[in-house]
């Protein structure tokens, strides 16, 4: 266990190693980042001096292993649009991308694993053609798509649900912000999660029914009933547990693709999270910030994975024995 | 009274055109501590007959006609909550694969309890000390440690050990056990069996044991019903109905069946079953496409000589040299193949006997040792088209007939594949001959060619394995459990096809199987496996009138006798 952990982490590391390499070429070479950083009247002279203090002379190895440095301690640098510390600017961010995403992915699962039991259980029910045709929807309309729809029918027509924004939201400590606490916070959750959301519920759902029909035909479903146990043990104590290996994979890959991909929705609900300050900073080629937004979407999808092999030991006593 | 009393059982599975009758009028009766046998090939309705009784009968399978009594109550009517009851209490069932009849995710410790507890007003405690009691009662060494294991620690006989106990853990009166040792080698199959017998005894359980084997059927069972496309055609003490068959199903079903104790030159073919037709013409070798280039160089001597061949599988890797673990598939093995002849490999699961064929078919490259086919070395071959000449000269045939062909190509193109790979004809109407010709004469008929391997049985898509596997005008042909899972009267049929091959086409083979019985029937010499090791390697009738080594004759032993069975007509 602690071994494949270790092996696991290793691996993790080389892929943080790889995508700040490319997070640095970016820094680096697109475009001089001097350029950027100084006005058009400025001498020759100065920008040779600011080169040399930010070190870009310097060979390239060190140059790398600088900005590793600064990464590890989160330090990437001054946004060229909003002359600000990237990494201030992200931590006013992160907590609304998380909040949105947490509260998408959890809509997710608390509404996707009980609709795929059903739909796989009671297949021909009609409540089960209705699911699966709902979720064609989920899965078919882009997700802006979705979020103008609800707009429009939730802000616009009925005026239930704000169109955009947080609400208000409660400082926790010295740089959390929560909507979680107050009515408009969480009013403003609903529309964005829950397009966040659908897609993800869709795909959980479809999972979920997939598997579990191909459960309930396996020798010891059969032979579970045989020994007489009751349908609700059968079914939640055996059949689902066997079905959650596929959907924890896909779930924690969906997990870090929410918040990776929170950008369109953040932009539709003008949600101040990451996702609209990364689109910002493509549209005014702001490279410190973009290479900060892919360290951390890679930091996050890393860490992830790596819970999600965590929780397949624990599930799979198969997995134990292979590798210890 | 009996225990289980069916009378006049009709199951039908509506569809949406029409309703099929899988059972039709079985009636049946079982006294407490008797163990009754239901045989029948694939598709006879045994197992249906067993699901009815126990209430699970697969969707949409409902009973049209009849009833089923257990101690004289009627249960074939009874609501799914009273039936739910019954199942584990008083009727237990044990399934065929072991391997897959368990929850993985469980311990063996949860899923007793979890009965037991369902059954009988125990606590956790209490089921707990049953649950071990019950261990030690179907033979499971060390059953203290091994409640707290999960079903992928023990091996497939302990599993089926495990399953057993599952079966019992409320005292029931029936047990109904569906192909209980089918999965099992010949050595832990014994085992089992006797484990039923006397748990049957003991417990005065009655016994309903549902399979496809004769020997089970003649070691184990008091009563016997053969079962023959939903009908029961005969029915009666299991020495009767071996020795003195009356319907003409019986005594066909019983003369397929590969005897151990005799040789036959010739399986005499089951009328009730023919699925093939006889070929349509014969091959004449001198003129004919297949005899072309047969004269090989012959070099004197064996065709497949092996010395000390070896096969070594990492199981676990490490960046260390010393932690590195190995497992020994093979262990130094050195035979030679006679031109003409076959030659049989005999041994249990996990003895290296698929190994070899997969080394010598060059699937597997071996960690030492040499193949010497045809003079030439096979392992120190470079060039690729050294390669494929020599892997036009040997064909494998699979085992299983259902993934072994590609279901989305149509039987001509599987059939034609290897002849337009290896650039064997010169135009393509000549392989559409050929590939004609091929099905024609594995009994198939040319029309055949049209069609998807899904369309065909079992049998028959086996038949299209030995027609693609003649596609290259091969020397040599190893056969991997060509008939392990067919019926014993496709069984037959198939054997005698392939012996009818190697007479005309004058084929080498490689037979490899687990069934003695059939080894006896196809082959002239016989190799004896186990762990990888050659124990014994002798003419074929020597090995089986005296085996040497130990271990051959305890194999021997093992066999499920046959005496009970009738004479066969050739025998």
């Amino acid at each position: 266990m602690l071994g494949f952990a270790l092996r696991r982490l290793v691996q993790a590391l080389i892929v943080m190693l790889a995508v700040a390499l490319i997070a640095f070429s970016m820094f680096r070479f697109v475009g001089d980042p001097v350029n950027q950083m100084v006005g058009l009247e400025t001498s020759i002279e100065s920008r040779e001096a600011l080169r040399e203090s930010l070190g870009l002379n310097d060979p390239l190895p060190v140059q790398f292993a600088r900005f590793i440095g600064n990464a590890v301690q989160f330090d990437f640098g001054t946004s060229y649009q909003f002359r600000q510390p990237v990494a201030d600017l992200f931590a006013k961010r992160i907590p609304a991308t998380l909040e949105l995403s947490f509260t998408s992915a959890l809509f997710a699962l608390i509404a996707g694993i009980p609709m795929g039991i059903y739909a796989g259980l009671n297949r021909e029910s009609w409540l089960s053609k209705l699911f699966l045709s709902v979720s064609l929807i989920g899965i078919s309309l882009p997700t802006f798509f979705i979020g103008i729809l609800l707009i429009f029918l939730f802000s616009v027509t009925l005026q239930w649900l704000p169109s955009f924004g947080r609400g208000d939201v409660v400082e926790i400590g010295s740089w959390w912000t929560t909507g979680f606490l107050t009515v408009s916070g969480l009013k403003a959750l609903i529309l964005p999660s829950i397009t966040l959301g659908l897609y993800q519920m869709t795909l959980i759902m479809r999972l979920i029914r997939a598997e579990m029909l191909e459960v309930i035909r396996t020798d010891y479903i059969k032979f579970a009933r045989a020994r007489g146990l009751s349908n609700r043990v059968i079914y939640l104590r055996h059949a689902l547990k066997n079905t959650l290996i596929p959907v924890i994979t896909i779930t924690g890959l969906q997990l870090g693709s929410i918040i990776a991909f929170a950008t369109i929705t953040e932009t539709v609900f003008q949600w101040p999270g990451m996702g609209l300050l990364f689109l910002q900073a493509v549209q005014n080629v702001d490279i410190p910030v973009m290479a900060a937004y892919l360290i951390l979407t890679a930091f996050l999808f890393v860490s992830i994975n790596f819970i999600v092999d965590i929780l397949y030991f624990l599930i799979d006593p198969r997995l134990r024995v292979k590798q210890a | 009274m009996s225990v289980l009393s069916i009378d006049n059982l009709t199951v039908s599975f509506p569809g949406r055109k029409s309703t099929f009758t899988a059972v039709e009028g079985v009636s049946l009766t079982l006294e407490a501590g008797k163990i009754l046998g239901v045989v029948g090939e694939s598709g006879a309705g045994k197992s249906t007959v067993g699901n009815a009784v126990i209430g699970l009968l697969q969707e949409p399978g409902r009973i049209a006609a009849g009833e089923i009594r257990l101690d004289g109550e009627r249960i074939d009517q009874m609501p799914e909550a009273s039936l739910r009851k019954l199942r584990g209490k008083r009727i237990g069932m044990i399934f065929q694969d072991p391997l897959t009849s368990l929850d993985p995710l469980q311990t063996i410790e949860a899923q007793l309890v979890e009965t037991i507890r369902v059954h009988l007003p125990l606590s956790p405690a209490q089921a707990r000390q049953r649950a071990l009691e019950l261990l030690k009662a179907v033979g499971i060494p060390g059953a203290e440690e091994r409640l707290s294991q999960y079903p992928h620690q023990f091996s497939g006989g302990m599993r089926q050990r495990v399953v057993i106990a599952l079966a019992l853990c409320a005292e029931p009166e029936l047990i109904i056990a569906d192909e209980p040792t089918t999965a099992l080698d010949v050595s832990i199959q014994a085992q089992i069996l006797e484990l039923l017998r006397k748990l049957c005894r003991e417990r005065s359980v009655a016994m309903m044991v549902i399979t496809h084997d004769m020997g089970v059927i003649a070691e184990l069972t008091d009563q016997v019903a053969v079962m023959y496309r939903g009908k029961l055609v005969e029915h009666g003490p299991t020495a009767q109905v071996l020795g003195h068959p009356s319907h003409a199903y019986t005594k066909s079903l019983i003369s397929a069946v590969p005897r151990p104790d005799v040789r036959v030159e010739r399986f005499p073919s089951v009328s009730y079953i023919e699925e093939a037709a006889a070929p349509s013409s014969t091959i004449d070798l001198s003129t004919h496409w297949l005899g072309k280039t047969r004269n090989f160089a012959s070099a004197g001597g064996p065709l497949l000589s092996l010395s000390g061949l070896s096969m070594r599988f990492e199981t676990k890797s490490s960046v260390f040299p010393s932690r590195r673990r190995y497992f020994d598939a093979v262990k130094s093995v050195s035979f030679d193949i006679m031109e003409g002849e076959t030659f049989g490999l005999v041994g249990e699961s996990g003895s290296g006997k698929s190994t070899i064929a997969r080394l010598i078919t060059g699937l597997y490259h071996p960690t030492g040792g040499s193949i010497r086919f045809a003079g030439q070395e096979l392992t120190a071959l470079k060039e690729r088209s050294q390669i494929l000449a020599m892997r036009r000269q040997m064909q494998m045939i699979f085992q299983d007939p259902f993934s072994s062909l590609n279901a989305r190509m149509r039987v001509r193109s599987i059939v034609a594949e290897p002849i337009k790979f290896h650039r064997l004809a010169s135009s393509n109407a000549e392989v559409q001959q050929i590939v004609g010709d091929l099905l024609d004469h594995v009994g198939l008929g040319a029309a055949a060619g049209d069609k998807f391997p899904h369309e065909f049985s079992g049998g028959q898509r086996q038949r299209i394995s030995i027609a693609r596997a003649l596609a290259t005008r091969p020397r040599f042909l190893v056969c991997d459990e060509p008939t392990s899972a067919l019926d014993v009267s496709i069984q037959a049929q198939i054997l005698n096809l392939l012996k009818d091959l190697q007479e005309e086409l004058g084929l080498t083979m490689l037979f490899i199987s687990h069934d003695l019985a059939v080894i006896r029937q196809m082959c002239n010499r016989v190799a004896v496996m186990r762990n990888g090791e050659l124990c014994e390697l002798a003419d074929c009738e020597r090995l089986f009138t005296s085996p040497e080594h130990p271990y051959t004759r305890q194999l021997l032993t093992l066999m499920p006798s046959m005496e009970l069975l009738a004479a066969s007509p050739q025998g």
